[in-house]
């Protein structure tokens, strides 16, 4: 990665996370907490990752990501916009009625939304059958599919963990983000999932551990898990639930909230501020 | 049309799947660590290469199917009705259903006629779960003939279908002259004005067998084989409905949920006539052998005709 790839990546993601205090602060409801851990690393897969074209979403040998933890549709669908797959200006419809966002992904009204997910623990069997499909079909394909790390305590997940090292996906990569907490305090307190990578390797699949908000790690893990044969990969993302905006990390309460309209503005100049500092870099 | 014949409809499936695999390259069999019972064993020894067994996870077997219709398969996943349309509902509801997704799911031993396993696995609740998926079609094959048919029915609809096939032998009532079947139409097996039996699955040869024991008392009984459960045929059950003045539904069913309730919401709204239900009266099962279980929960000809008599009596 380039600095100045680097450098696109950063103002990029300061650009998606506008849209997702944007998206919420119109639905007045919606999940800024975990779309803002997840921004970065869905920054990473759509611009810097994924074979996928805007003006041909659902062209057979496109890679796909599988938003397990639907809840934080904002952020994938303020990249998708930042990528060209609809205008930026409709994250303002985010959960309006008529609007293609819907509160959670609809893969049938919104181009770029490969599956339709919300209920958790459902995307990584969802993106294993991709994955299975794709070697089947002889397409190069490659999937990937963001869980969050609460997510990871419901039993289908290691179901499809399992079928997934049976299968021998190489092809898919699982990734959980580790923010830490989950709607009813940290994950440690409420059903903990640790050790998540210890875990993750006894059920088959090759692990790695990185910062998910540091684009150089990003790109190293996901260059080492396409490098990897014969089983799937999961790389575990340390994330700060609420990253970007001061008052929303590391707070539990900023899970499942919008901001009112004085937060709003405060999160949108903390942003515009991150903007401007990146862009001068 | 009846035959002397026997053969379970899970037999047909299997049988079915082989004779369209040979057409079609874009089907893929899965299976739950029951391809023994389900009969997609069948096809997993003509094509080992399309069978995938998920293990014994039922929510990972739909969600896998889910993943593989949206790379241009047409995925059938089989496991008992129970854990089809029971433990994996909510997959089926969120994840093939509410984005309409081409898989198949085709669930073995349904209904009470499981026998010895007992309630645990009988399960008589998967008409009135799968219908109300929007957007779902149920479909419950009476026979050998009718069962491959719907299989080949599902394949040519583009879209989530439920299909339950049973698990015991049941007679052959069609015949050559089986004019093919169409998703959301009935077939009128047996003319009569005097009462309609409107029956599916194994009921439907109890129903044609409970229309000759009314017909030695002078009564002539219409027989309506229903294996398009949902989308139901709405005419051939209304004619039936505006000709013979009463009806009495036949499925080894609960009572609630089922063909029954569909027949009674769409009678009632469109053409008010007296309905009786029969099929399992809102109990769970218990082991024993299936013939005997259907006897004991009313699931016969025997009772079907009681029943229609009762109505016609107007007890």
């Amino acid at each position: 990665m380039t600095p100045e790839e680097k450098k696109n990546l950063r103002v990029t993601a300061c650009r998606v996370r506008q849209g997702i205090i944007e998206g919420t602060f119109r639905a007045k409801s919606g999940h800024p907490g975990g779309s803002l851990s997840a921004a970065d690393v869905i920054t990473y897969l759509y611009f810097s990752r994924m074979r996928v074209d805007p003006s041909d979403p659902d062209r057979a040998d496109r890679d796909r990501f599988v938003l397990s933890k639907g809840h934080a549709a904002p952020a994938l669908y303020s990249v998708l916009a930042q990528r060209g797959f609809f205008p930026v200006e409709e994250l303002k419809t985010l959960r309006h009625i008529g609007s293609r966002l819907q509160g959670h992904p609809n893969m049938n009204l919104t181009p770029g939304v490969d599956m339709s997910t919300g209920s958790l623990g459902q995307g990584v069997s969802a993106a294993a059958g991709m994955a299975l499909g794709a070697k089947l079909k002889g397409l190069d394909s490659r999937v990937y599919t963001l869980l969050g790390d609460g997510e990871i305590q419901e039993g289908q997940v290691w179901e499809a963990m399992m079928f997934s090292a049976h299968y021998k996906l190489d092809n898919l990569v699982v990734l959980v983000d580790n923010n830490g907490l989950q709607i009813d305090g940290a994950v440690s307190d409420v059903m903990s999932p640790y050790p998540i990578d210890e875990k993750l390797a006894a059920f088959g699949l090759f692990v790695q551990t990185v910062d998910g908000h540091d684009f150089d790690e990003l790109e190293r893990a996901f260059d080492r898990a396409e490098a990897e044969k014969g089983r799937p990969s999961a790389i575990v993302l340390k994330t700060v639930k609420g990253r970007g905006v001061s008052y929303m990390e590391n707070q539990v309460g900023w899970h499942g909230k919008a901001p009112n309209e004085e937060e709003y503005h405060q999160a949108m100049d903390e942003l515009a501020e991150a903007l401007a500092r990146e862009e001068v870099r | 049309m009846a035959g002397t014949n026997k053969i379970a409809t899970r037999e047909s499936y299997g049988n079915a799947l082989v004779e369209l695999a040979a057409e079609h390259d874009d089907i893929i069999v899965l299976d739950a660590d029951l391809a023994g019972a389900t009969k997609t064993g069948i096809f997993r020894k003509a094509y080992p290469d399309r069978h995938f067994n998920c293990g014994i996870a039922e929510a990972d077997l739909i969600d896998v199917s889910a993943g593989l219709s949206t790379m241009g398969f047409v995925p059938f996943c089989s496991t008992f009705a129970m854990f089809a349309a029971g433990r994996a509902f909510e997959q089926v509801r969120n994840t093939l259903g509410y984005p309409h997704l081409n898989v198949k799911v085709c669930a073995t031993h349904g209904g009470i006629s499981v026998g010895e396993d007992g309630a645990s696995h009988q399960c008589c609740e998967d008409f009135a779960l799968m219908r109300s998926i929007p957007g779902m079609v149920v479909l419950c094959p009476s026979d050998d003939i009718e069962a491959r048919a719907a299989v080949k029915a599902a394949y040519e609809y583009s879209g989530p279908v439920y299909i339950r096939f049973g698990r015991s032998a049941v007679p052959v009532i069609h015949d050559s002259s089986y004019a093919g079947f169409t998703i959301g139409k009935a077939e009128m097996l047996r003319e009569g004005s005097d009462a309609a039996l409107i029956a599916t699955g194994l009921m439907t040869a109890e129903a044609l067998a409970a229309a000759d024991m009314l017909e030695a008392r002078g009564i002539h009984a219409r027989v309506i084989n229903v294996c398009s459960i949902k989308p139901l045929d709405e005419e051939i059950v209304l004619a039936a409905a505006g000709e013979c003045g009463r009806i009495v539904t036949c499925e080894e069913h609960s009572v609630i949920g089922g063909l029954g309730d569909a027949v009674c919401a769409l009678v009632s709204e469109r053409c008010p006539v007296p309905v009786r239900r029969v099929g399992v009266n809102d109990v769970f099962g218990h082991s024993g052998p299936a013939a005997n279980l259907l006897r004991e929960f009313g699931l016969s000809a025997e009772n079907i005709a009681k029943t229609a008599m009762e109505l016609i009596q107007g007890n």
